[in-house]
């Protein structure tokens, strides 16, 4: 399978006076798995239909292994595309629709049948070649799907949200298929998803959209650790990441001392940071533990509260707090799941400083 | 009265029953009663006098129901795929998004209000008259004028015409069939490389069969019922070329008053509409496409 890059550079994209992407600068190397993931309207799969060739950019150019495509058809561009709702022509069999690609170019009938074969079989689709799609299940209509951007050989494959239409136990079984096969055809695949889960778990690179601009790119777990702004770290992680309200007590070489709730924590990192600033303080729910009496002793990144809300999830327990001197101020914490807690329990959660995060007042990562 | 019941329900559709009692079922049993029997329109249903298959064999050796025969079904054949691949071709049209599409869609179903009625059939006789619209039009060309309603040929291409203009109703029905079929296949066509043309044929087309196949029918149906047309612009001539079976059966029962004769011929026009109805519908199952199963619900 053809390996290619893709490098869209400045590209924007306009419907009438509204601006659905501004400016995407990105390059994506040959192999790459690249998620695009943003909340509904980032403008994430308009970019991946940019990609494809179905809208035409208002500025900018689009180069696919090399190559400028930017005003290419779409066809001739070598990206195949799985849509959302699979778009498998309902009238064809299982093996037309597969074959349609090929046959609209012109493919010897021998090679057709082989490729069909072929992807069928990585597919495991072989007994359902004669069906049609209206007596497939969900799963095996993605399923035929991708067997349909397969057996076209593209240099770049294109997913937008394929796994929105299926059931959660699926949706996991697929997403690990989908792994699979980016693993056995080493080809580029650019993804397009909302859910953080799909984004984390299949990409090498993730891109985060959001208002049509990238927020930030990198490898799933150094977005997750050092997200560049509270967008991106509000995104990424579920439950989402804890955002408090915290004001800077003291900046210095030993860190930074914040009173956050009415408590006080340290964060032992240089911080460009200075007495005096309102910050936000970012937890994540799984950087919160259970204080003991000891930490108590000390008072320093104690978080004292009433539970609020117990949800067990088996091996994990999300426990919703209400914080201490607060009515609105909740936040999640991640325990085991066979935490001995009730709802309206008072409870004091220690905050690991070295896992904290700290957004200026525009929302950036301080640093 | 108050209360729910059975009467209650029957009194609320009582108007459609009495309707259907009075003007479909009544006149569909005296009609087959009528065709069995000799009877005038000028003497008493009493004087009616049953005389077994005599009038459908008089139909047998009939040669002006012959030659109407054959025109009707000359007229069947022409217009109906005509008038198909007219209101497919303008709904096709109609389906891009443009600019102010919907008036154009108004302004092109407009016909289909009017098209029926004895008013336009009266304009259309002006328009294909001799010193008519049309062989105005060809005069200003230089063309030699036509005698669209004196010579046979021309007098059914009037009618013809006629029946094209009224493809509004076709049309809509297309269009509808058009905006239901999911945009994401066109996507996923050009994507495969296909040309507009071969979307048409291979995506559009198949998706479009039940929709091609109840227009089909309805125009089959209204097609073999066609009166007004050649009843005002022609009078069934000249020779008797647009010599239409309604046109026919109309003459038989209110011109020379056999009504029996023309229940008769009616009843021979039923089940030739109903033969073609029927193959078409066993046809139906190699050409029209149903995405889903009956009775399966939505994917």
């Amino acid at each position: 399978m053809a390996r290619s890059s893709v490098q869209l550079a400045g590209v924007a994209k306009q419907f009438g006076s509204t601006v659905v992407i501004r400016d995407v600068t990105l390059d994506i190397a040959p192999g790459e798995f690249v998620v695009f993931v943003g909340p509904s309207g980032c403008g994430k799969s308009t970019l991946l239909r940019l990609v494809a060739g179905l809208e035409q950019p208002s500025a900018g150019a689009i180069h696919i292994s090399g190559r400028d495509v930017t005003h290419e058809h779409p066809s001739k561009r070598g990206v195949a595309m799985v849509f959302q709702s699979y778009a498998l022509y309902p009238h064809m069999s299982v093996a037309e629709n597969m074959a349609f690609g090929l046959r609209m170019l012109g493919t010897p009938k021998a090679e057709i049948a082989t490729r069909v074969t072929a992807a069928a079989q990585t597919l495991q689709l072989e007994a359902l070649l004669d069906r049609k799609p209206r007596a497939l299940s969900g799963g095996q209509r993605q399923r035929v799907a991708i067997g349909r951007a397969i057996v076209r050989e593209p240099d770049v494959f294109l997913f937008d949200e394929p796994l929105s239409n299926l059931d959660a136990a699926l949706r996991a079984q697929v997403r690990v298929e989908i792994a699979r096969l980016h693993a056995r055809l080493g080809a580029t695949m650019i993804y397009v998803t909302h859910d953080q889960v799909e984004a984390m778990t299949l990409a090498s690179r993730i891109v985060v959209l959001n208002g049509g601009r990238i927020e930030q790119i990198g490898a799933p777990m150094d977005l997750y650790r050092l997200p560049a702004n509270r967008f991106v770290a509000g995104f990424l992680g579920s439950p989402r990441m804890n955002f408090l309200p915290a004001r800077v007590a003291a900046a210095g070489e030993h860190g930074v001392d914040l009173e956050v709730a009415g408590e006080t924590l340290r964060i032992a990192r240089r911080l460009a940071a200075r007495a005096g600033d309102i910050v936000t303080l970012g937890v994540r729910p799984e950087d919160l533990s259970l204080a003991h009496a000891q930490d108590g002793a000390a008072h320093n990144g104690i978080l004292r509260g009433e539970v609020s809300l117990l949800e067990r999830l088996g091996g994990e327990a999300l426990i919703h707090v209400t914080l201490r001197g607060t009515q609105a101020e909740t936040l999640v914490a991640k325990l085991a799941g066979d935490v001995s807690l009730s709802a309206r329990q008072p409870i004091a959660l220690k905050l690991d400083g070295a896992a904290c995060h700290l957004f200026d007042d525009a929302g950036r990562t301080m640093t | 009265m108050i209360y729910g019941g059975r009467a209650s329900g029957l009194l609320y559709l009582s108007p459609y029953l009495v309707g259907l009692a009075v003007f479909t079922l009544f006149p569909f049993v005296a009609s087959l009663l009528l065709s069995f029997s000799d009877y005038r329109l000028q003497d008493a249903l009493s004087a009616a006098q049953l005389v077994g298959f005599e009038n459908y064999a008089a139909i047998v050796h009939d040669r002006t129901f012959g030659k109407s025969l054959v025109v009707t079904l000359v007229y069947v054949f022409v217009t109906v795929p005509l008038k198909l691949a007219f209101a497919l071709f303008i709904a096709f049209v109609l389906n891009f998004r443009l600019r102010g599409i919907n008036a154009f869609r108004t302004a092109y179903y407009l016909p289909s209000i009017l098209g029926g009625s004895v008013a336009i059939a009266v304009v259309w006789r002006y328009v294909f008259a001799g010193d008519g619209l049309i062989n105005q039009a060809l005069a200003v060309l230089s063309a030699n004028p036509v005698n669209w309603l004196g010579e046979p040929a021309y007098a059914m291409v009037s009618i013809v015409l006629l029946r094209l203009w009224q493809f509004g109703s076709a049309m809509v029905i297309f269009l509808a069939g058009l905006q239901g079929i999911p945009a994401d296949l066109y996507e996923a066509a050009r994507l495969d490389g296909a040309s507009h043309w071969q979307v048409f044929r291979r995506i559009t087309v198949p998706l479009l069969t039940p929709v091609i196949f109840f227009n089909f029918i309805m125009q089959v149906i209204q097609a073999f019922q066609e009166f007004n047309g050649p009843y005002v612009i022609t009078g069934g001539g000249p020779l008797k070329s647009t010599y239409l079976l309604p046109l026919m059966i109309y003459e038989e029962a209110f011109k020379y008053f056999e009504v029996g004769y023309a229940s008769a011929l009616s009843w021979c026009l039923f089940v030739l509409v109903a033969v073609f109805t029927a193959l078409a519908f066993r046809s139906s199952k190699h050409w029209v496409f149903y995405a889903q199963e009956r009775g399966e619900g939505g994917q």
